[in-house]
């Protein structure tokens, strides 16, 4: 299985070489266009429209009072914090993880190399029901002590951190492995022999050259949980202005009646996507540009 | 490309990063536990609740901070599904009052130790707020039901919270069940009504509250629900007819004060309990638990000056065996009644 | 033409280092552990450890608690083998699916050319971004009881395919995209000079090229549907035997107070997406080696 993180196919990297587009216009090209666009049309456009006329479909006025109610507002702050702090983790942790993978061998490398996409796999309820069982100040097996010492991880901040970077672990790791691979240490023993430590030549050396590799991971990680709900909803327990995420808040919104609960939830969840969104396209914008344009 | 500069965007990134620091360090993530009375004079009561009474409670709450007891109380709440409560509460997160939907639920924190085995020593039995099983259908009620009868007829698609994840779920069952013994049926009668019950049965959404959300949005054309649930839909705007069948279940809904709670705790049970209380309760559907309450007029009742009327054939969960006999029975995994009939429509759909 | 013969044809101009596909020309220079190294490692697997393996660990311990003989229950409860049938069958459809179009998709993306390409490459990642329950309200909304289209899916086996398929688009079309941007055109041209049709092209070039990428996105797609929860809350009614996937029955035992049969599903899920993640591996190294 470390061969799966170590394909090129893992990477979104600028290309080598020469990659010219072939013009012809034949009428296998326009079907499969046609076909393409028609399925993410129905998949993924038209129903997103929709969501986003159902939110202005008061104006916008119900909206912009949604954004003003402390609860939202705490709601996102508290998603941007928790998810800056995962994010932070799992890139600090990717970075020094893919060095190990790809540089150095070491028994277990392949079992750590397996275990690393194992977080993709794993359904969120499942995630908060384990670290429920460890964490957990009454029962966990070491939530216990842990709660005497005056640290409370579930129910608390730092056990939604967790369950964040639980569920967006493998990203970075998985963008930086192939790159990695592909440099090889050639560049950085040269800086090395010619005095350099081992933190400038990976500073000056390595850093720019797995950078667009590294951001577009940070990205995806931070995509991801900016969005994660149900790990989150199981270890926060959802209280109002103190543990609920924006997420969480989508749900009790949409839970409760009236038409002003709904547009805040809609809101909020339009609001969520489009930071998430917005992102993407800013780091998928300014990589190298892959085809002639 | 000219404005958007590589530069640029990496000098925005640092800014974010800035930015995070900042917001984090400013305490939102803090998420310190505050002094459950500091210098200043206010208490922090922390309240668990299933999310039908969020209302009710917050009206009851305000009502309270009127009072000398309530005075200085500031509230940290949360709200779900009754047991995803439950348990969380039993998992520790921090309460000092819980209302829920089923007494099972405040059971949890007895066998937990959290609550005194004491809570349904009272006058009420620890239950802080009533409510029936009514059947809801469109405005117009275009399929012209009048009872349970009419909801296994063809055609009816009928939604009703999932018994095995919802437990205030199981009070829907258990009057569909119930009804037509309460009638005069067999138990071998209830057993085939609830066959084509469930037969007739379109999705079992998570809680009670995703049920009427489905509902309402179209899904299905009868919906099994609370009465208080019912009014209050109405009172925020939401257009549907409700019956209250002859024969039905009464809901009781617990609220219990935790054994190391604040003592202000107490003093809302009380209050709760008070007539100011449940005053708060009747404006929000729910019929009181308190005899004597005034009832006045409820907006969202089908009939706002009578809105609670009474079922000729009301039983209550007690007459049924207490709710470990009715689990045991209707939802145990693979003997139960329920179970079994589902994994006989499951079957033939 | 063979896959072997294909590989030269694909390497990169001298300044590039050569292209390690699929492991078996790797370039790893790889040494022992430094002792500042040992410590990266040692701090690294700590955190993994209170992060992932712990948490995992305690899920299969308490799955274990009633022995095997409570294990083999609760797994073969028929509305658990149900719910597992349900949440793998419809998971295996829409990975079938997302072969072809995110094939088809990264086509598209990288040697197409036309107006709004770009606008798609964002709508590719919508997906990925939208917080699952949220993906729920959406596909209600064209799929549900006010559908534009006349079509009312909530409810039914379609409701869990289409959230299936909306949450797992990214990701063929993510990994096979890099593949096919290095896949030099030219060779294909020389294929169809020698008078290769379109299809023989395909399936000796093309296809052997991309399959480890695509075998790869196939594995994380898989993995990613059968543990998807948050999109089919509103939007699959769970109707036992019929509606109910994996995750919801974990949700309904841990409600019931039942953990132990909660962590022997959950235990199952982890072990099926272990299996087909081998599996998919173990394809993608043969149609590579074989063409």
């Amino acid at each position: 299985m470390a061969d799966s993180l170590t394909t090129p196919a893992a990477a979104i990297r600028p290309p080598r070489g020469k990659v010219v587009t072939v013009r012809s216009s034949s009428p296998f090209r326009w079907v499969l266009r046609l076909i393409v666009i028609a399925y993410l049309v129905f998949l993924v456009i038209w129903p997103v429209t929709l969501v986003a006329k159902a939110t202005f479909s008061r104006g916008l006025a119900p909206v912009l009072d949604a954004l003003q109610q402390p609860d939202v507002i705490f709601a996102f702050k508290l998603t941007l914090s928790v998810a800056f702090w995962a994010v932070l983790i799992n890139t600090a942790f990717g970075i020094v993880i893919s060095l190990l993978l790809v540089r150095y061998t070491f028994p277990g490398r392949r079992a750590l190399s397996a275990m690393i996409d194992v977080p993709l796999s794993v359904s969120p309820i499942v995630v908060g029901l384990a670290l429920l069982l460890v964490y957990s100040g009454r029962t966990g097996w070491i939530g216990g002590a842990l709660e005497s010492a005056g640290l409370q991880v579930i129910y608390a901040p730092p056990g939604m951190i967790m369950a964040t970077a639980f569920v967006s672990l493998p990203l970075v790791i998985r963008e930086l492995v192939p790159v990695l691979t592909e440099i090889g240490t050639d560049a950085e023993q040269a800086a090395r022999s010619l005095g350099a430590s081992p933190l400038q030549a990976f500073l000056s050396i390595t850093l720019p050259a797995i950078k667009w590799a590294l951001l577009y991971g940070v990205v995806l990680s931070l995509a991801r949980s900016l969005g994660e709900f149900g790990a989150v909803k199981i270890v926060s327990g959802g209280v109002a202005m103190r543990t609920q995420t924006a997420t969480l808040l989508v749900e009790e919104r949409y839970q409760q009646f009236g038409p002003e609960n709904t547009i805040t939830a809609y809101t909020a969840a339009l609001i969520l996507a489009l930071i998430a969104v917005l992102a993407l396209v800013v780091v998928t914008s300014l990589r190298p540009k892959e085809n002639s344009q | 490309m000219s404005i958007i500069t590589r530069r640029r965007v990496l000098q925005a990134a640092a800014g974010a990063i800035a930015l995070g620091l900042t917001a984090t360090l400013s305490g939102c993530v803090g998420g310190a536990a505050q002094p459950a009375s500091d210098a200043s004079g206010t208490t922090t009561l922390h309240l668990v609740g299933f999310a039908v009474p969020k209302e009710a409670n917050n009206a009851i709450q305000k009502k309270f901070a009127e009072t000398p007891e309530g005075e200085g109380v500031v509230w940290q709440e949360s709200y779900g599904a009754s047991g995803d409560q439950s348990r969380a509460v039993a998992n520790g997160l921090k309460a000092d009052y819980v209302n829920f939907s089923l007494e099972g639920d405040v059971s949890r924190l007895v066998k937990a130790g959290l609550v005194d085995a004491s809570w349904k020593d009272g006058p009420t039995k620890g239950i802080v707020s009533d409510s029936v099983v009514v059947i809801v259908v469109p405005k117009g009620n275009p399929q012209g039901i009048k009872g349970w009868n009419d909801l296994v007829k063809p055609g009816v698609k009928l939604i009703t919270p999932n018994p095995a994840s919802s437990g205030s779920a199981r009070w829907n069952i258990l009057a569909a069940y119930q009804q037509v013994i309460a009638n005069g049926g067999s138990e071998a009668d209830a057993k085939a009504y609830l066959t084509k019950f469930f037969n007739n049965v379109v999705a079992l959404p998570g809680s009670g509250r995703d049920a009427t959300n489905a509902f309402l949005e179209g899904s299905g054309n009868v919906l099994i629900s609370y009465e208080n649930e019912a009014i209050l839909a109405r009172q925020s705007g939401e257009d549907f007819d409700y019956i209250v069948p002859d024969a039905t279940l009464k809901i009781e809904n617990p609220g219990a004060v935790l054994k190391d709670a604040n003592p202000k705790a107490k003093a809302y049970l009380d209050f709760v309990l008070s007539t100011a209380g449940q005053e708060e309760f009747v404006k929000k559907g729910f019929r009181p638990v308190v005899k004597g309450t005034p009832v006045g007029t409820v907006e969202g009742a089908n009939d706002p000056a009578k809105p609670f009327p009474v079922p000729s054939k009301l039983f209550t969960v007690a007459e049924l065996g207490g709710w470990d006999a009715v689990n045991a029975k209707f939802f145990e995994e693979n003997t139960g009644i329920v179970p079994q009939i589902q994994k006989a429509t499951g079957k033939s759909q | 033409m063979t896959s072997s013969a294909v590989t030269p044809l694909i390497e990169r101009p001298d300044d590039a280092p050569p292209p390690s596909p699929g492991g078996r020309r790797r370039r790893r220079r790889a040494t022992d552990l430094t002792p500042v190294a040992g410590l990266g490692l040692g701090i690294t697997m700590l955190w993994f450890s209170l992060l992932v393996l712990i948490p995992l660990l305690a899920v299969l311990v308490q799955a274990s608690e009633g022995g095997w003989q409570a294990y083999w229950e609760a797994l073969t409860s028929p509305q658990t083998a149900a719910a597992l049938r349900l949440t793998v069958s419809q998971a295996l459809l829409v990975t079938l699916v997302n072969i072809v179009m995110g094939t088809a998709i990264a086509w598209v993306l990288v040697r197409d050319r036309f107006w709004g390409k770009q606008f798609l490459e964002v709508v590719i990642d919508i997906p990925f971004a939208l917080p699952t329950i949220v993906a729920g309200l959406v596909l209600l909304s064209l799929y549900g009881p006010s559908s534009p289209l006349g079509v009312d899916w909530a409810n039914t086996r379609v409701a869990v395919f289409l959230a299936f398929l909306f949450v797992t688009l990214p990701f063929v079309v993510r990994t096979v995209q890099p593949v096919l941007i290095e896949l030099e055109p030219e060779v294909e041209e020389a294929a169809a000079s020698l008078g290769a049709s379109r299809l023989t092209t395909f399936r000796t070039i093309i296809l052997p090229a991309l399959a480890p990428a695509i075998t790869s996105g196939a594995a994380l797609s898989f993995a990613r549907g059968i543990s998807e929860y948050g999109s089919l809350v509103l939007l699959s009614g769970n109707l036992p035997y019929s509606t109910e996937v994996a995750s919801v029955r974990i949700l309904s035992y841990v409600e019931g107070d039942k953990l132990t049969e909660a962590a022997a599903v959950a235990s199952i899920l982890l072990v099926v997406a272990l299996v087909v993640i081998v599996v998919l591996d173990i394809i993608s190294r043969r149609v590579a080696r074989h063409g």
